[in-house]
């Protein structure tokens, strides 16, 4: 810092008007209450200024974020289909599984009261496409949930202690890169005899930690370089309040950003193996298997295909453009 | 330069053994019994298959069947199937077609892609911006099936400008199913390529460029151009072993006679040496393709040779 005082308290200033241009919402506030407190405003405004409004990534993003109509919109398509997948009840009476079907109203096309016609069992179209979205919501968050805490766990060991732990885990990361995914996860599944939500997450998850894992690693590596982390070690920190406190809040952005659009690859790659048949099994509801069901129908009965595809596709988009709104908002360079 | 080289291939050899080890300890975990599958009207006598048990080393624990399975690799064996026909063989005949079928969709993706990011990247925030930007992301975001049925219906069955599936009708047989094939990767090359040529036309060798009085062709064409397509190039190798890969699900879909259908028949078959054989070739193929990902850089960008 200066020693001269003019010239500190120019910046400052300079730095309250930043501040204040930057805050719209809360600058009223600031203003009306500085007045009031009198003399000592300059210095109390900025100590004020900094503890209503600090500067902080997540802060910043979320600002920018709620004036994203691409976020909002896909964030509310993203609500709906949570609510969906939580208490498909609320938006069907019909029972999926159950004694409704009625192999008389088979492939039958879409009409009033079954709005996406019915399928081959002759059950309601509509019901079984929204109970697949649980499934798909299911595996999606679980397999992203645990591959980002293993990338957090081993991408920090790796980053943050070099050497030896690093070496190692990055060649182990190496190999699982070399392994061809979709021929993997079809061999791993044929592994497997009966084939449930569990089993089908285990295999992706196993398959997915990878590159959430280097993108961690190489955010705490730049991380660990950072000054403030330079200033908490000299200040006695220990590693893990360094690690917990100054290094993952910054460093986990790029991970969350990827996350979020690796959800919706998860969400379409459980589709894609349900498909091929070594993903899910009947009678678990999955879109994949929807489309599988429909593949030899297309041309009599387009509506099995359409409406599956159509929420398969529409959930992805809506996953991969929140990730996209996201690198935009946490990206400071591109604001 | 050959010290860069060597250093990399020697990093790739430990990628090798894990990868194919973790494969090959999968596939010995295949359920059922190969052998006893053999059975037919007659049954294998017991000792019969205690020769075939013998033969094929089903008998020993699994490390050393991996080593066994090494040591013929390492001459080019790659096996034999339970009915006694060499693994390569069958390799050196489904390999083609899924080649054939990847490098058609290499070609389309890159045709498609350069033009698309090229137009893009020229004008940033243009109609041809955002059409490219709005069109990638709604192609990412279509699984690769349903892109494949939606293709294989509205092309190959209603305007019948394509055959359905199969491929009796020659090299055009693949063109459907490059097309679906390659449209993940040609938006990541249109982004590529233009995020990259957004970055180089803001640089000042480019500023300099136009200064001199060069035309827009020649300073797109040649100073700004060839630097902005070095992430592409890098990207373009390693996506031709992804392709090779990736090709089972289109595969499936027009009923095209590549690797990805063997590897099921495989499964089904509990013929553990082709899905083994496959998988290894795969990784060999990624191996291969990043080792020319980094040479390329090395010899695109010269800073990158730098140690």
């Amino acid at each position: 810092m200066s020693e001269h005082d003019p010239r500190r308290g120019r910046d400052t200033i300079v730095e309250d008007e930043e501040e204040e241009e930057a805050r719209p919402g809360e600058g009223s506030r600031a203003t009306s209450f500085v007045p009031a407190e009198g003399a000592t405003a300059a210095a109390a405004a900025v100590e004020g200024g900094a503890s209503t409004y600090q500067a902080s990534l997540w802060g910043d993003a979320w600002r920018q974020l709620r004036k994203n109509p691409l976020f909002l919109i896909s964030g509310a398509l993203l609500v709906g289909f949570i609510v969906i997948a939580i208490a498909p009840g609320l938006f069907t009476n019909i029972d999926p599984a159950g004694a409704n079907c009625d192999l008389g109203n088979s492939v039958d096309r879409p009409s009033r009261g079954h709005l996406f016609g019915y399928d081959i069992q002759g059950c309601d179209y509509y019901t079984r496409v929204l109970y697949g979205t649980r499934v798909s919501l299911t595996i999606g968050l679980l397999v992203v949930g645990f591959d980002v805490v293993i990338a957090i766990v081993l991408g920090s060991i790796a980053g943050f202690f070099g050497r030896f732990w690093d070496g190692t885990l990055s060649r182990i990361a190496d190999i699982w890169f070399a392994l061809p995914t979709t021929l993997a996860a079809i061999v791993f599944l044929s592994v497997v005899g009966e084939r449930g939500l569990l089993q089908v997450s285990a295999v992706l998850i196993f398959l997915g930690w990878p590159t959430l894992m280097r993108l961690m690693r190489s955010s705490v590596l730049s991380g660990k370089e950072a000054d403030y982390v330079q200033a908490a070690r000299a200040l006695g920190a220990s590693n893990w309040r360094i690690l917990r406190v100054h290094i993952l809040p910054n460093g986990i952005a790029p991970v969350i950003v990827y996350a979020t659009i690796a959800v919706g690859i998860i969400i379409a790659a459980e589709a894609a193996l349900s498909f091929l048949g070594v993903g899910l099994q009947l009678p678990n509801i999955s879109w994949g298997l929807m489309i599988n069901a429909a593949q030899n129908r297309i041309l009599s009965s387009p509506h099995l295909l359409l409406f599956p595809a159509l929420f398969l596709s529409v959930l992805v988009l809506t996953f991969i453009i929140i990730g996209d709104a996201l690198r935009d908002a946490l990206d400071p360079r591109l604001r | 330069m050959g010290r860069y080289i060597a250093r990399r291939l020697l990093q790739s050899i430990p990628v090798f053994f894990g990868a194919t080890f973790i494969v090959f300890t999968m596939v010995y975990a295949l359920p059922g019994d190969p052998i006893r599958a053999l059975n037919g009207e007659r049954p294998i006598s017991d000792s019969a298959q205690a020769a075939l048990r013998e033969q094929y080393n089903l008998d020993d624990p699994l490390v050393v069947q991996y080593a066994k399975y090494l040591g013929g690799l390492a001459q080019g064996d790659f096996g034999e199937t339970f009915r006694g026909r060499p693994v390569s063989e069958i390799l050196l005949e489904k390999f083609p077609i899924t080649a054939r079928l990847a490098l058609l969709a290499f070609a389309f993706e890159i045709l498609l892609g350069l033009i698309a990011g090229v137009l893009a990247g020229l004008r940033r925030g243009s109609f041809m911006d955002n059409l490219v930007l709005v069109s990638t992301t709604v192609v990412v975001a279509i699984p690769v099936f349903v892109l494949g049925f939606v293709a294989q219906l509205v092309l190959g069955v209603k305007l019948r400008w394509f055959p359905i599936a199969g491929v009796l009708d020659g090299w055009y047989s693949y063109a459907l199913p490059a097309i679906v094939l390659g449209s993940l990767s040609l938006v990541y090359i249109a982004r590529l390529t233009r995020t990259s040529l957004v970055e180089t036309l803001k640089s000042d060798y480019i500023r300099t460029a136009e200064a001199k009085g060069l035309s827009r062709a020649r300073v797109v064409g040649r100073h700004a151009l060839r630097n902005s397509l070095i992430p592409v190039a890098t990207f373009l190798a390693v996506d031709l072993g992804a392709l090779m890969g990736g090709a089972i699900i289109t595969e499936g879909i027009f009923n095209i006679p590549g690797i990805g259908r063997e590897v099921f028949l495989a499964i089904r078959g509990q013929e553990g040496a082709v899905v083994v054989g496959i998988v290894t070739a795969g990784i060999l193929i990624f191996i291969l393709m990043n080792l020319i990902v980094d040479i390329l850089y090395g010899v695109l960008d010269p800073r990158i040779r730098v140690e």
